[in-house]
């Protein structure tokens, strides 16, 4: 870096930092009763400090000064990363399920709850991959499937007296096909049109939970929904709820990576790549784009379902937006695409705001900060897909 | 020749220019000299428009130097250049499709701030494109090709020029819109603006130039005088159709 | 009748607020071809700076109206502020990056910024003070707020001042040449960056204008308000054909009749799936919007 390039870095981290400052303060420091500094000075100087921590370490990774600690470190990941590579597949998944397995053994009921929301986000983040990861749509209304699929087993359980076994199939059924009803209409736009329009189908979706209080008890939720039951044994308990989330989430990662390694899955990723060449060599776009939706709505609804029975309540707060970006957050946070990226993704967004409960009033905004961060620094993911281009239409 | 030891108005050395991992241009070096019309002539894909673009930082060079008024202008941001006098008609002329002629002629005297200086020059331009002048109130996107060529060049010369690059000024067009775009640049020329003239037409490119470079796969493979490229034998066969 | 009548007024209000929001997603639209999701943050963040603004200056006894004039100016012109400092992180590196990168990138800035308002404004709603937002007269059965009346005349100013800036002036010519062509911009001298950051500053500022004149209307603002005007305002642009600039216009008041006579004569309840609808349906059916391509003059 010459002694431009890094006065220029200084220059713009001052003005960045008084811009942030004009914007800071009339936040805090305008009262009806008069106007106050000490607030906004509490957190801006945090802000700076850390913002000129941040700027100092670049500069010093520019000029080489950390080889000595950067170096070693990217050895060893090396190191690791071919010792994952060279240890076999199948030992390794027998590792992580094993753990899995054991784990309620262990853990109390406070790591049961976390572990069980993990797995239920894993579902639905496996399940959105496959509609923005594989087959290249962004879709913003997701959680209306989620929802579609809590209700479904709700309403079930109760009106009609059927099983958890037997609406779990019903539910990721109609989850399916409300995706295809959502998907009918849409998927002839084009990207962006399609994320707001399917914000506007998850929204509509919303509203109909919220007011149609006939059917769905509007905001007052459904409550006494049963737990699961097999053969006589009632799984009440957090740990055997576990194991039936358990056994959704590996049958989710199974499907998923069957699919992603069929005929269907490389068309879906030969339409996120090139629509238009896909089309020319004769796969039928419309007709999987269809399937996408209703794949993806598929693993929603055994998630909803599951989810109604472990909460014993549902209602339509469950199933806002700000659901919908979470999920979506995890599958770009783990690498769009990518199996094992979508599960670290899940992790990191789930189970570390449990280690920092102390600061649950900043995770939304961490979640939006993060969001942004990864996108200008490594859009690919934490742990990204081995096959993804870019598409071509976009290349100018 | 005593050129060489001339200083050149604009020069490249060795520049290197690439799309992604393809090198379109692979280490060329040219020079134009103050006042004079330079042709660029090539087939398709040779890398001519890219040349002129990597000029104007449009397409930035990779490797090389770009010199301008013996300034190297390699971290000169595109929209900086105009103001120094360096100005280029793209292929294909892109004209604003939803601005009106005089808005469109406007925009090519964006960074000056004298009014009256740019009225004037609007009126020269006018002057010297009749046709421009009573299609004023139209938009750009509805004129034809060779209207459209000729506020492209109008919205060029409104920045009042030193150097004016000029890609492909003939295509699309009929010979005799040709004819007469050739010899507005002969005037423009002749009013001091040095010109540099890319074109698949070698044949006009050449009678209208003082000298032309070759370009082949991203490389020069000629220099010459115009006149003596002209009657180059090999040139004749590749480019003039014989 | 009167009920007629007086629907089609308050239509005629929020029909502009959307206008003037649907505005920032047009031209922004228009510029990078992004849908900017952190638009209805700046209408919220508009609102809120309303209410400080507004309060401090009436906590220091300057008569309501004077501090409505200076409350607004400045509230737009922190929008402003916000909208290019976003522009600055959150869009400009992704100039060249895919587009579904950037829409990530906006929709965790909207997350963001509606979280920051929430952490730094509390979780409660914020009233306006209720000497400014009070009073109005009663015409025939009618009766119109005096807040109503200067929406409408605040939204027809605004709009009539973007109009000039945008079709009159050299820098609006710019904007609008930097839309349709930036390289060829570029060539002629025009800084893309710039022109960018300022699309964004006069959407942000009418935004703004927008989130005070709803926070004048309704008594509160919330931090969550920008969400559903946000769509809402996005369907109206996406109505009027996007880039579009009287389009826009003509798609907000649409959206906000539509949206007051459902409520008033359909159902309340359902009152924000009809402007969905609409949305999905133009999509649908003519994702042009109504003003088409044929009447292009308007496009930025």
């Amino acid at each position: 870096m010459t002694i431009q390039e890094s006065k220029r870095l200084w220059v713009s981290l001052g003005v960045g930092l008084f811009w942030f400052l004009m914007l800071l303060w009339p936040l805090l420091g305008i009262k009806p009763g008069g106007l106050e500094f000490s607030e906004t000075w509490a957190v801006f100087s945090k802000i700076a400090v850390a913002a000129v921590l941040i700027v100092a370490v670049y500069h010093l990774r520019q000029a080489g000064v950390l080889d000595f600690i950067g170096t070693p470190l990217v050895k060893a990941s090396e190191a690791v990363g071919r010792g994952y590579q060279k240890a076999p597949t199948w030992l390794l998944l027998a590792v992580v399920l094993a753990a899995a397995l054991i784990y309620p053994q262990f853990a109390g009921r406070y790591g049961n709850d976390v572990a069980i929301s993990v797995l239920i986000y894993i579902c639905l983040g496996l399940g959105l991959n496959v509609v923005v990861g594989l087959a290249g749509l962004l879709d913003l209304g997701y959680i209306a499937f989620y929802g579609v699929g809590a209700y479904a087993y709700a309403l079930l359980s109760l009106h009609f007296g059927l099983s958890f076994w037997t609406c779990l199939p019903i539910a990721a059924m109609l989850a399916a096909i409300s995706g295809c009803i959502i998907g009918f209409p849409t998927l002839r736009m084009r990207g962006d049109y399609l994320a707001i329009v399917t914000l506007g189908f998850g929204e509509i979706v919303r509203l109909i939970l919220n007011n149609w209080m006939t059917l769905t008890n509007g905001p007052n939720g459904i409550l006494g929904i049963p737990r699961p039951d097999f053969f006589g044994y009632n799984f009440a308990s957090l740990s055997s709820l576990y194991y039936v989330i358990l056994g959704i989430a590996v049958f989710t990662v199974l499907a998923v990576y069957r699919l992603n390694h069929s005929r269907i899955g490389r068309a879906w990723e030969a339409i996120r790549e090139d629509e238009t060449a896909a089309e020319l060599m004769g796969v039928n776009t419309f007709l999987l784009k269809l399937l996408a939706y209703a794949m993806g709505a598929t693993f929603a609804g055994l998630a909803g379902a599951f989810f109604a029975s472990r909460m014993r309540f549902v209602g339509p707060e469950s199933f806002t937006f700000l659901e919908s970006a979470m999920v979506l957050a995890m599958v770009v946070l783990g690498g769009m695409g990518s199996i094992p990226g979508v599960i670290l993704g899940v992790l990191v967004l789930v189970a570390l705001p449990e280690l920092f409960r102390d600061f649950e009033l900043y995770r939304m905004l961490v979640f939006g900060g993060v969001m942004c961060t990864m996108m200008l620094v490594r859009p690919a993911g934490l742990w990204p897909a081995k096959r993804v281009g870019r598409r071509s239409e976009e290349m100018e | 020749m005593n050129q060489d030891s001339r200083q050149p108005i604009l020069e490249l050395r060795n520049v290197v220019s690439a799309y992604g991992r393809i090198r379109a241009l692979k280490g060329i070096s040219l020079k134009v000299f103050d006042g004079e019309i330079v042709t660029i002539i090539g087939a398709n894909g040779a890398g001519k428009s890219t040349t002129l673009m990597t000029m104007c930082n449009v397409v930035k060079a990779v490797e090389g130097d770009i010199f301008y008024k013996g300034e190297r202008i390699n971290d000169v941001a595109p929209d900086q250049l105009p103001t120094r006098g360096l100005c280029q008609v793209p292929e294909g002329r892109r004209i604003f499709p939803r601005l009106t002629v005089t808005e469109n002629l406007d925009m090519g005297a964006f960074f000056r701030r004298d009014s009256a200086g740019i009225k004037e020059d609007l009126e020269r331009v006018y002057d010297l494109f009749p046709k421009l002048r009573e299609r004023r109130r139209q938009l750009g996107g509805t004129l034809s090709g060779g209207e459209q060529q000729m506020l492209a060049m109008g919205r060029a010369l409104m920045s009042r020029p030193r150097v004016l690059l000029l890609d492909e000024p003939s295509m699309g067009l009929a010979p005799l819109l040709v004819k007469q775009i050739f010899d507005i640049i002969a005037t423009i020329n002749g009013q001091g603006v040095t010109v540099v003239l890319v074109e698949q037409n070698a044949n006009l490119a050449l009678q209208c130039a003082q000298r032309g470079y070759v370009l082949e796969t991203g490389s020069v493979v000629m220099e010459d005088e115009a006149s003596a490229l002209l009657h180059n034998p090999d040139i004749r066969k590749a480019y003039l159709g014989e | 009748m009167d009920y007629f009548i007086q629907q089609l007024i308050n239509g005629l209000t929020l029909g502009g607020v959307y206008a003037l929001i649907a505005l920032g997603y047009t031209m922004v639209y228009g510029i990078i071809q992004l849908i900017n999701f952190a638009h209805g943050e700046f209408f919220a963040a508009g609102g809120y700076m309303g209410v400080i603004f507004i309060s401090w200056l009436a906590a220091q006894g300057v008569h309501p109206y004077v501090c409505l004039g200076i409350g607004l100016v400045l509230a737009m012109l922190y929008c402003a502020m916000l909208a290019m400092a976003v522009e600055r992180l959150a869009y400009r590196p992704l100039r060249q990056a895919s587009r579904l990168a950037v829409l990530l990138s906006a929709l965790g800035m909207s997350i963001f910024l509606q979280n920051g308002l929430m952490l730094t404004q509390g979780q409660y709603d914020k009233a306006y003070p209720t000497e400014i937002t009070a009073g109005g007269f009663q015409l025939g059965g009618l009766y119109i707020s005096y807040m109503q009346c200067l929406i409408v005349a605040l939204t027809i100013f605004l709009l009539v001042v973007l109009n000039l800036l945008v079709f009159k002036t050299r820098i609006g010519k710019a904007m609008r040449a930097t839309a349709q062509d930036k390289v060829m911009s570029a060539l002629v001298g025009i800084n893309a960056n710039h022109i960018i950051a300022l699309t964004f500053a006069i959407g942000a500022g009418l935004a703004a204008a927008a989130g005070i004149m709803v926070g004048l209307y309704y008594g509160t603002v919330s931090y969550s308000m920008g969400f559903v005007p946000g769509i809402k305002a996005f369907a109206a642009a996406v109505l009027g054909g996007i880039g579009n600039i009287t389009g826009a216009m003509i798609g907000g008041l649409i959206i906000g009749m539509v949206e007051i006579f459902a409520a008033g004569y359909i159902s309340s309840q359902y009152k924000d799936v009809f402007a969905f609808i609409i949305l999905i349906g133009v999509l649908y059916f003519k994702p042009t919007g109504i003003m088409g391509e044929n009447v292009d003059d308007t496009r930025v």
